[in-house]
């Protein structure tokens, strides 16, 4: 299988007034397509600086990231938006949806960005609100109205609209119960198996009962990685 | 209607529309600025511009006349000259006549009057007679000037003097006020045996020659052409353009116009600081919001796009609603206060209605500008982070 995220020897320094922080000191692994990888690490690990990265949101201060062939280290904030829009579909721990939106115009907002017609987004957004499961009833609520396990399809919806082959999720179910918390894991291997790559990022062991690779982070270097 | 639907339908309108309607309170303050500061200019053009016209109208009946007198060292305006005006295109009358300030006695009283020796046909094109009737060329009748006659208190068939010379009133003129031409007002008008009999010493000249264009937008031209045929060697004649006033009049009330939007445009300012000012809320509130917009693919021009169309929004409603306001407004007071609104429906007012709206919606794009900018350059890690 080819590899879709390739990142080798990547740092990340903060400037943190006069000190530096060395939020990673070289970390090198790479992804395969339809992987199912958990990048496990206690908070101050570098995890959350890792999928930062690998999000595109952040560019590397040392090393490269390969998402796609690209390497986004050299790219600039146009560059990094393209390749996050068509790459990258994010799910976030607390949701981030955008509370004045309905769930559905929730689901439409990457494909906007995509410039997709006000039709086919729409069409596009109830077929994956129906992919995360969530019931066609619920489309039309807001955010507010929805339960957190409702919030996180929803979120896993948005993440799936632009069909992008990577998804990354930030401690998916750290704001929800374990039983919903089960649920949105279920969904999200389902999402695995039917060919997406799934990168998650957390501090809950449970969630390495559905990855196929972990990797554990530690003072920003890899110290374990299980296969 | 339709495009209405169809920008409706852009997700950016709505995502806008939703925004705006989101902090309704601010929203409303804002669009009131921008409400005030269109009404403010706009009504402040219409009423220096209401102002303009109402003066200049008086003044207009003599804008298409040239006044020509003789140079300095020239004693009069002669035949010849008048023959050579003659040939000039664009000209609709000349009008040349001899003049004297004279004593003029009724009865017991005495009022101080010009004697004009003029056509009676020249006459006509000056002046609209009140009652009576114009005097014959060639007879020892007389026509009088409005406040001549009031003055003297006579009527038609009374019987003036001047100069121990008995001359009958066979007219009296309308009034005709304020004039750069001749005064007719405190005219005597008399024929040229008339004038010879009172002043057996006149010489034939003309004390001056009003020249009347046939087109108010000739009076340049006419005045060139006679400035080029008869002041060709040396200045003989001077060449007063009556609509040099009205120029003058005009830029005046210009300058009063531009003024008075000046001060209506200080409120706009201050519409657009405090559309800065709420965009600038906004978007610190929703900076997670934007840091999610940016995660899920929204460009910086993306972002960009969708703040200035929320000030393109407000500024476009509010700028409407403040054009309305104003018409209605202005027209309700010129309505009131002047009685007339002949001059409200100038075209020059709508004009300066467009402007006022124009202004508000620019002054409103400019009041979003910044914060759309600071929005679109926000670093998406740390808008997410942002609580």
């Amino acid at each position: 299988m080819n590899s879709i995220v390739e990142v080798n020897n990547a740092v990340r320094t903060y400037r943190m007034g006069s000190s530096k922080v060395h939020a990673l000191k070289g970390v090198s692994f790479e992804v395969r397509e339809g992987d199912f990888l958990a990048i496990m690490g206690s908070s101050g690990s570098g995890k959350s600086t890792m999928l930062n990265l690998i999000g595109c949101l952040d560019k590397p201060t040392k090393g490269t990231i390969h998402i796609n062939g690209v390497n986004i280290a050299k790219l600039n904030d146009d560059g990094l938006t393209d390749i996050r829009r068509d790459n990258i579909g994010f799910i976030f721990q607390q949701f981030n949806l955008i509370p004045t939106l309905t769930a559905l115009e929730n689901v439409e907002i990457p494909m906007i960005f995509k410039r997709l017609g006000p039709q086919k987004r729409r069409k596009k957004a109830l077929k994956m609100l129906e992919l995360a499961q969530l019931g066609r009833e619920y489309a039309t609520h807001k955010p507010g109205e929805l339960s957190g396990g409702q919030q996180q399809r929803v979120a896993i919806a948005r993440a799936l609209a632009n069909d992008p082959p990577i998804i990354l999720a930030d401690e998916p179910t750290g704001n929800l119960d374990s039983k919903t918390g089960k649920g949105v894991m279920e969904l999200l291997s389902d999402l695995n198996r039917k060919g997406k790559t799934l990168i998650v990022v957390t501090h809950d062991p449970k969630i390495i009962e559905y990855s196929n690779t972990t990797i554990y982070l530690q003072d920003g270097e890899v110290v374990d990685e299980i296969d | 209607m339709k495009l209405i639907k169809r920008i409706r339908r852009n997700m950016y309108a709505q995502l806008a529309e939703r925004n705006l309607r989101r902090q309704k309170v601010r929203t409303i303050l804002a669009a009131i600025g921008i409400i005030i500061g269109v009404m403010a200019i706009t009504s402040m053009g219409i009423l220096g511009n209401t102002l303009k016209l109402s003066v200049s109208e008086s003044f207009s009946d003599v804008g298409d006349k040239l006044v020509i007198y003789p140079a300095m060292g020239e004693d009069s305006v002669t035949q010849d000259q008048v023959n050579r005006m003659e040939r000039i295109a664009g000209i609709e009358h000349i009008i040349p006549y001899r003049s004297s300030g004279e004593a003029v006695e009724y009865r017991d009283e005495t009022s101080y009057g010009t004697v004009y020796r003029m056509k009676e046909s020249d006459l006509r094109q000056l002046v609209e007679i009140e009652s009576g009737r114009f005097f014959k060329e060639g007879s020892t009748d007389c026509v009088l000037g409005s406040s001549v006659a009031s003055n003297l208190e006579l009527d038609v068939g009374s019987k003036i003097e001047i100069e121990d010379t008995r001359l009958r009133v066979v007219g009296i003129l309308k009034e005709r006020g304020m004039a750069v031409d001749i005064s007719t007002d405190s005219g005597v008008f008399v024929s040229h045996d008339m004038y010879s009999k009172l002043y057996p010493d006149a010489e034939e000249d003309y004390r001056q020659v009003i020249v009347v264009v046939e087109d108010i937008a000739l009076v340049d031209t006419v005045k060139t052409e006679l400035e080029d045929t008869l002041n060709k060697r040396e200045k003989k004649i001077e060449i007063f353009a009556a609509n040099s006033i009205n120029e003058q009049i005009e830029s005046a009330f210009q300058s009063i116009s531009m003024f008075l939007m000046g001060i209506g445009s200080i409120s706009l300012l201050v519409a657009g600081v405090s559309i800065l000012n709420v965009m600038l809320m906004s978007t610190m509130e929703r900076t997670r919001e934007i840091g999610i917009m940016k995660a899920v693919g929204a460009s910086r021009s993306d972002v960009l796009r969708m703040f200035l169309l929320e000030a393109l929004i407000l500024g476009i409603i509010a700028s409407l609603l403040g054009g309305i306001v104003t018409v209605v407004g202005s027209f309700t007071l010129i309505y009131f206060i002047m009685g007339d609104i002949t001059y409200f429906f100038d075209p020059t007012t709508f004009l300066y209605v467009i402007a006022g709206i124009f202004f508000g919606i620019i002054t409103s794009l400019i009041g979003g500008l910044y914060p759309a900018w600071k929005a679109s350059m926000m670093n998406p890690l740390d808008a997410l982070r942002y609580e």
